[in-house]
């Protein structure tokens, strides 16, 4: 578990970027930082694996104050994924991924075993491994960030908008993947976006931050959408926009949902189909139609 | 042409001793720019004062300085490692600002990314900063390579032997083809270090060649 206790940090321009925060984000899920920009959400997601170490307060890992943890050991035990992936140009796919068991000290041919098990997990095919990042569209470079982010097995993955920079099948495509590693994994993610619609799709918990570093509002996408304790909140999360108030109408035989100004949102899926959605999913995935 | 045939086997001895003279200061000149332009870029502030200092270097001129050196050293005046220490001087003049500019073309997000992996500072320059700095930094080496194989010349007018021995004498015995064949076997060596770096680069750095193409 990760728990932050009363954790702020003020940059030496003066302006403070994180404000007591109180978080206990829950391991094996998907925890989401989201918030508009300046809301704190990277320098809190950094605290983790003290790329940014705090003013005042404290980061705990399994009740371990990260402080006390070397930063180069405590960051090779965390998998870090980044927005434009963030890979090493001059590296093949197949060596950025295995970037962190190298580091470690496991043995070349061991990590690139274990390298190319993670294209395939990632989706990518064997033959990209040689290719260097630049060879790459940017929803291939994002999924071999992914596959890096994981090479050394870490318990924690934290992810920096990992999705903001492609375009939105790609994101949609990712996201999907995502979901999916995750089903099989089961990682204590942390996940940084400003997308509220990729909060409450991938996310267990959803914390929303509020400029100056202020949690507004901590749940799961049901709470949050059924019971926002503000208007910032409620605004953020689209309760007021009307394409998100959805009802359901029947035409032609088919069930449609459809929003406040009649455009189709989507379809009702029958009882029998609906009866298994993913554990992680049972709320996030009835919202967005 | 008729000078070149009596001739060609000090003229093949004169080269060699050029080449050599030129290496020299090139690999010490990087050698001592490198960490000098590192701390220049990590440190700002130091930055601010040593890359001009060290742009201030190259504006000396080269005869008094190699005149200079011995008294400075305590060598002979004759001594080759006068004009190689001289030659090293004006290197590192115009390397560090280029290892500056170099270190600093590297992307933010690369550099992130590699702290967050867990590369400790040691690593992450020789295995990140470094290799990524490469074609910014091999321009800049390429400058002074052929800056310095010209510069080697002027040791002659100090008595320390080069092609440069092939203008003085010529030009002392009214030889136009010495004088000639001096300049032709400096410009050849100047290609020849000039396309050495760029093979070294591509050996080097095979993906930037890769993802331009």
């Amino acid at each position: 578990m990760i728990e932050f206790r009363s954790v702020s940090k003020r940059y030496e321009e003066g302006a403070l970027a994180v404000a007591e925060v109180n978080l206990a984000i829950a391991p094996r899920a998907v925890t989401v930082l989201v918030g508009p920009s300046g809301c704190g959400k990277t320098t809190l997601l950094r605290m983790i694996n003290r790329m940014v170490d705090p003013t005042s307060g404290q980061v705990l890992i399994d009740d371990v104050d990260v402080a006390t943890r070397n930063p180069v050991q405590l960051r090779r035990s965390i998998g870090y994924v980044m927005q434009n992936s963030g890979l090493m140009p001059h590296r093949t796919v197949l060596d950025n991924v295995t970037t962190v068991p190298i580091l470690q000290g496991v043995s070349r041919t061991q990590a690139r075993a274990r390298g190319m098990e993670l294209l395939a997990t990632v989706g990518l095919d064997a033959s990209l491994a040689k290719r260097y990042p630049g060879q790459l569209s940017g929803g291939q470079q994002q999924r071999v960030g992914v596959a890096r982010g994981l090479a050394a097995d870490p318990n924690i993955l934290l992810m920096d908008e990992p999705f903001g920079a492609v375009d939105p099948i790609v994101r949609r495509e990712l996201q999907t993947e995502l979901a999916r590693i995750q089903s099989e994994l089961a990682k204590t993610i942390v996940f940084v976006t400003h997308d509220i619609d990729e909060a409450f799709l991938l996310g267990d918990q959803v914390v929303i931050l509020r400029e100056g570093g202020h949690v507004a509002q901590m749940g799961t996408p049901t709470e949050l959408l059924a019971n926002p304790v503000d208007d910032f909140v409620a605004d953020f999360i689209g309760r007021g926009d009307e394409s998100k108030h959805l009802r359901i109408t029947e035409r032609n035989g088919t069930r449609l949902v459809v929003d406040q100004r009649g455009r189709v949102a989507g379809v009702l899926a029958a009882p029998e189909q609906a009866a298994e959605p993913h554990p992680s999913k049972r709320e996030g995935g009835a919202w967005t139609g | 042409m008729d000078w070149l045939a009596k001739n060609w086997e000090l003229v093949i001895n004169l080269s060699w001793v050029h080449i050599g003279l030129s290496i020299l200061p090139v690999v010490v000149g990087l050698a001592v720019a490198l960490p000098l332009g590192w701390v220049a870029f990590r440190y700002k502030r130091v930055g601010r004062f040593l890359v001009p200092a060290s742009g201030l270097l190259y504006t000396i001129p080269s005869l008094p300085l190699f005149i200079a050196l011995p008294v400075v050293l305590g060598t002979s005046i004759l001594d080759p490692a006068n004009l190689v220490v001289g030659l090293t001087i004006y290197a590192v003049a115009l390397l560090v600002r280029q290892i500056v500019d170099a270190l600093a073309s590297v992307s933010q997000d690369v550099r992130q990314a590699s702290v967050a992996m867990g590369y400790s500072s040691w690593q992450r320059f020789w295995r990140v900063d470094l290799p990524l700095a490469g074609p910014v930094l091999l321009s800049g080496l390429r400058v002074v390579a052929v800056s310095t194989v010209s510069l080697v010349s002027i040791g002659s007018v100090i008595g320390v032997t080069s092609l440069g021995y092939l203008f003085l004498n010529g030009f002392k015995r009214g030889i136009p083809a010495e004088v000639f064949t001096g300049v032709v076997a400096t410009v050849i060596i100047a290609f020849l270090f000039d396309g050495a770096l760029v093979l070294i680069g591509r050996f080097a750095m095979p993906w930037k060649r890769k993802v331009t193409s």
